[in-house]
């Protein structure tokens, strides 16, 4: 009879070690991102006395990946920071979100149930959730979605669909990769040939040619979005060959800067600004700003518009930026070309043709 | 183009990478070794990898001392290990499906550490490369075997030591009896029990160093979920080398090369999908198991929890 | 009287082994600053609260059940078919197949054919391991693992290049899926919920099984080849035949598995790169089923909706309490460890009826032999 005490007792010792570690860890003040999930939890349960406050904007989001993968995610979860701040906190706009919803069939039904809550505005973040979405929106006529990456809102009123012309950023990303190499050779990592990562390696190979057409990119797909190893060593793979830049698309590619780190070989990074991994070797990330589509559509649905409009970043409207690394000494001239070619897509002046498809 | 893949820097390349890759299979098909030789099946090896590639980072980070990640792993290894043991040894629990509960908790809590403890992907400065005078200068041999890390040269270290430790030692011998005939190990005064707590907490312990051989070693990162089914891929290995420390170097080295193959006739803009050249290292594998005829029966007491005079 | 309080007690330590979890799961909630009060509460809402909710738990259910029904049969032959999941995947691109080319039939005709198709497909994605270990000598959780990577890269290829949308293809951002079946070609829905006819077909199939394993001779010899493959081929029973007849089996309910998921849940298949967006894991979540189901085809229909429960409902709980998703997966983790090392007093006690059984029913001899050999 004393048996099940013992394992109980057991498991719980060995839990209560883990999280007596975290409870540590809550009270230093590195998790920010932290602090404010709590508050807003406790705020939630606190919600009855708030009556004379005006109803504040809620917004749910729905995140293939962690909120803190250095990549897609967390380029969303950072504009909804962004966007609560400068509305004027948890009061104005509170929002709440699923991470880490890979599969498809869960994410489909988080979807359905914050609708079923009555959020203003349901955001699936992540191109497989659009089928999800042409299912669900029907049902909830009131209630607004956006979806992304992509321009395609099914013709339904209440979708709003945004994506990222991350081509763009990849083009100029490229023009200034070839600029810098010296050896001639580029080495890409990426995921799986699909999608915004497909976008933003075509646009890079496109700018990289562009800017000297004896450049030779050449790409390596992990056929994974989380194999940190595989990309590590895919990275190895390029330097071997003799590549002196890389970049790559995708939260797994932190394995492959920090080999181009060690190698001392220069990066570009995507989605999210990822200098803080490699301060040394990082020169400039195209930056995802969702912000400015989140504003735009928050005021649509204010307005009465729940969707049936799709949202492009681009460099000309501000939601694509690059972002430079201010401890990388970047050539002025390779500066200059990098400005213009920027100013170039913004005006229209540069047109980047990509690829045909398969 | 194919003919780009013979070049010295591509043989090269392949092989110091291929042994870089095997290094964290290594330690974990080893550790995975041990205990199903002495009866114990354990599916849970991802997530004591993860949980040890956390812990080693952890300290790695917070306190910058590599040796003391090291250390951290092989604690929380063999916490992971010991509940391993409890659950098989002494509750009888179903030892494939307990190791799948220790792989979603494992999973789970290093990544629930992760968010708390360190909050964002950092970077660490990891165990540098050895670099041993003259011979890692010879050209080619010096790129291959004198420019790894250290706890790339351990796992290697491991192999003919594990190799040793099953076969001729006394220990070997104990575990092998207990993993192929308990009752009689049993009546000849070989605690059962005993010998397969200290495999599993010992594969416990490897498992965990085999992530942090990623986590401060090799990657110098870490993510949530970044052994992606490395763990798995080890327990199959273990079968691939016939549960004999050699075979799994073989097994592991084969996987890797020509896992770092396709990386190659990726780069090299060898025109076949993506896709096709990812799935040459799962499929040679299969093939070099279906065309070798070795015949190797697993330890008779696999995956069956002892109970005295059952 | 005892012995039915004590077949209660068995009944409900999984329930019991489950809120242990829970509870060392409300130690690490309340760390996290978040009432476990009302985050079980979402949980049990989330699973079991409401129509929909019951709904979406037996969706959940139905995939872990019809892999499990494979692992029932596979397990019992005694092989370790953990490929489940690219079992899953070849059946749902065959199923596809059919459902996307095969055109002017009726609705239930080519539902029916799709079906099939992902039976076969299944069929074959576990068959070749059968072969690979009746014949070959390789080790079946090798094989199945590595077909479970390359079933994976087969559908990222096909989705992104011959199986691509036609839509999608000519978009510039070409999302790896393959195009929406017809209305009339989707598995009818039950009630006005998620839950699709795919989960009425498991419950039939698991009492077919269970037929199949105690009624016939295929079953009985797959059940003899997996007690002692010695005796079996002694008997004049072709160990390998039923070694490769299982692990069939096997892949072919996770094949259809598969197949319902694309004509039940999805209407189409997409894929995130890996096999976990399409399957959400069943192919592994099934084996856990099956095993709590003590392999058994009727007890792994609850073990099922169990599981698809807890799930869902930590979904909800993640939503309503905003708990790191990483939290439930550790507690899914706690809770499969737990259930599965409380069947240690089951079998205890299974052991002691016996004894007694034994006691009352045996002559005085035997009884002295049996509790010399005995504990």
């Amino acid at each position: 009879m004393k048996k099940p005490y013992v394992v109980l007792i057991g498991l719980l010792v060995l839990s209560l070690m883990f999280s007596s570690c975290a409870t540590a860890a809550t009270e230093e003040p590195a998790a920010a991102a932290e602090a404010a999930q709590v508050e807003e939890a406790a705020e939630e349960a606190e919600v009855a006395p708030m009556e004379e406050a005006a109803e504040p904007f809620r917004v749910a989001v729905v995140m293939p990946s962690a909120i803190n993968d250095v990549a897609f995610s967390q380029s969303m979860y950072e504009a909804l920071l962004f966007v609560q701040e400068k509305m004027g906190g948890a009061d104005a706009f509170d929002f709440v979100y699923s991470e880490n919803m890979f599969v498809v069939d869960d994410a489909a039904a988080a979807i359905r149930d914050y609708a079923t809550q009555g959020y203003d505005l349901v955001i699936a973040h992540g191109s497989q959730y659009g089928s999800s979405l042409q299912e669900i929106a029907p049902d909830f006529p009131d209630t607004s979605f956006a979806w992304g990456t992509t321009v395609d809102t099914f013709g339904i009123p209440n979708i709003f669909a945004y994506e990222a012309a991350s081509q763009e950023g990849g083009y100029v990303n490229g023009v200034i990769a070839a600029s810098l190499s010296t050896s001639k050779k580029i080495g890409v990592i990426g995921p799986i040939e699909t999608g915004d990562a497909k976008l933003y390696v075509d646009g890079f190979k496109v700018g990289a040619e562009a800017t000297d057409p004896a450049i030779e990119v050449s790409v390596n797909w992990t056929g994974s979005f989380s194999d940190v190893a595989l990309a590590s060593e895919a990275a190895t793979t390029h330097i071997a060959n003799g590549a002196d830049v890389l970049t790559g698309s995708a939260q797994m590619v932190v394995g492959a800067i920090g080999k181009a780190q060690e190698s001392d070989v220069l990066w570009f990074g995507t989605q999210a600004n990822q200098t803080s991994l490699a301060p040394s070797i990082v020169v400039a990330s195209q930056v995802y700003h969702w912000e400015g589509v989140l504003q735009e559509m928050i005021g649509l649905i204010n307005a009465g518009t729940l969707g049936g409009q799709s949202f492009t970043l681009t460099l000309a409207n501000g939601g694509e930026v690059i972002e430079f690394n201010p401890d990388y000494a970047l050539p002025d001239d390779v500066k200059a070309l990098a400005d213009s070619t920027v100013q170039g897509i913004i005006d229209g002046t540069i047109t980047i043709t990509l690829p045909a498809a398969e | 183009m194919i003919s780009d893949l013979f070049s010295t820097t591509v043989i090269i390349g392949i092989i110091s990478s291929g042994i870089r890759l095997a290094t964290p299979y290594l330690y974990a098909s080893l550790g995975e070794t041990f205990s199903q030789r002495s009866g114990v099946l354990n599916l849970g090896v991802e997530g004591q990898m993860l949980m040890g590639a956390f812990a080693a980072f952890y300290v790695a980070l917070k306190f910058g001392s590599l040796w003391g990640g090291v250390l951290a792993a092989i604690l929380v290894g063999a916490v992971f290990g010991l509940a391993m043991a409890f659950v098989s040894n002494n509750l009888h629990a179903a030892q494939g499906i307990s190791g799948i509960g220790f792989y979603l908790f494992g999973l789970g809590m290093s990544n629930l550490l992760f968010q708390k403890m360190i909050g964002t992907v950092e970077t660490v400065q990891g165990f540098p490369k050895i670099y041993i005078p003259f011979l890692s200068d010879i050209p080619g041999i010096g790129e291959i075997f004198f420019s790894h890390n250290i706890l790339v040269y351990i796992a290697f270290f491991l192999v003919p030591v594990a190799w040793f430790v099953l076969n001729k030692t006394t220990l070997g011998l104990k575990i092998r009896a207990v993993g192929e005939n308990p009752d009689a190990a049993d009546s000849l005064g070989v605690s059962v029990i005993r010998v397969r707590y200290f495999t599993v907490i010992f594969g416990g312990v490897m498992s965990a160093l085999g992530g942090a051989s990623l986590s401060i070693a090799l990657l110098n990162v870490f993510q949530q979920n970044m052994t992606s089914g490395l763990g798995f891929i080890a327990v199959a290995l273990v079968y691939f080398g016939g549960w004999r420390p050699w075979g799994i170097l073989g097994g592991a080295l084969l996987f890797s090369m020509v896992n770092s193959l396709q990386l190659w006739i990726q780069v090299l803009g060898i025109p076949i999908p993506s896709e096709i050249a990812l799935m040459m290292p799962y499929i040679l594998t299969i093939l070099v198991l279906v065309v070798s005829t070795s015949k190797v029966r697993g330890p008779s007491a696999l995956s069956k929890p002892f109970e005295r005079g059952d | 009287m005892k012995s039915r309080l004590s077949s209660l007690l068995d009944a409900f330590l999984p329930v019991l082994a489950t809120l242990a979890a829970l509870l060392v799961g409300a130690i690490m909630l309340l760390l996290l600053k978040a009432n476990p009060l009302v985050a079980y509460k979402a949980l049990w809402d989330g699973a079991f609260g409401s129509t929909n909710a019951v709904a979406e738990t037996l969706v959940k259910a139905t995939p872990f059940l019809l892999v499990g029904l494979g692992i029932c049969i596979s397990f019992r032959a005694n092989v370790m078919n953990v490929g489940g999941e690219g079992q899953m995947i070849i059946g749902a691109i065959f199923a596809t197949w059919v459902g996307l080319n095969v055109k002017g039939m009726p609705g239930w005709v080519l539902i029916t054919l799709a079906m099939l198709a992902g039976v076969l497909g299944g069929g074959i994605w576990g068959g070749i391991p059968g072969i690979l270990k009746a014949y070959f000598n390789v080790n079946e959780i090798l094989s199945t693992i590595m077909m479970n990577a390359i079933a994976v890269q087969l559908m990222n290829y096909l989705l992104r290049g011959p199986m691509i949308d036609p839509a999608q293809a000519k978009a510039a951002s070409q999302i790896p899926q393959t195009a929406r079946l017809e209305e009339i070609y989707r598995l009818p829905r039950l009630v006005p919920t998620r839950l699709h006819f795919g989960a009425l077909i498991a419950v039939i199939l698991a009492i077919l099984v269970y037929v199949l394993l105690w009624r016939t001779t295929l079953g009985f010899r797959i059940r003899a080849v997996g007690e002692n493959p010695d005796a079996a081929k002694y008997g004049g029973i072709k160990v390998q035949r039923y070694v490769v007849i299982a692990l069939l089996l096997g892949g072919a309910f996770a094949g259809l598995a598969g197949a319902t998921q694309v004509f039940g849940v999805n209407y189409r298949i997409i894929t995130d790169g890996s096999s976990t967006g399409f399957t959400g894991n069943a192919g592994f979540n099934g084996i856990v089923a099956a095993l709590f189901g003590q392999l058994h085809p009727l007890l792994t229909i609850p073990a099922s909706i169990f599981f698809g429960g807890l799930l869902v409902g930590a979904n909800t709980m993640q939503r309503m309490v905003q708990v790191p998703s990483a939290l439930i997966t550790a507690l899914n983790g706690l809770v499969v460890i737990f259930v599965v090392s409380s069947e240690i007093w089951r079998k205890k006690r299974q052991r002691r009826r016996e004894v007694v059984a034994l006691q009352i029913n045996e002559p005085p001899e035997t009884q002295a032999k049996s509790k010399e050999t005995g504990a």
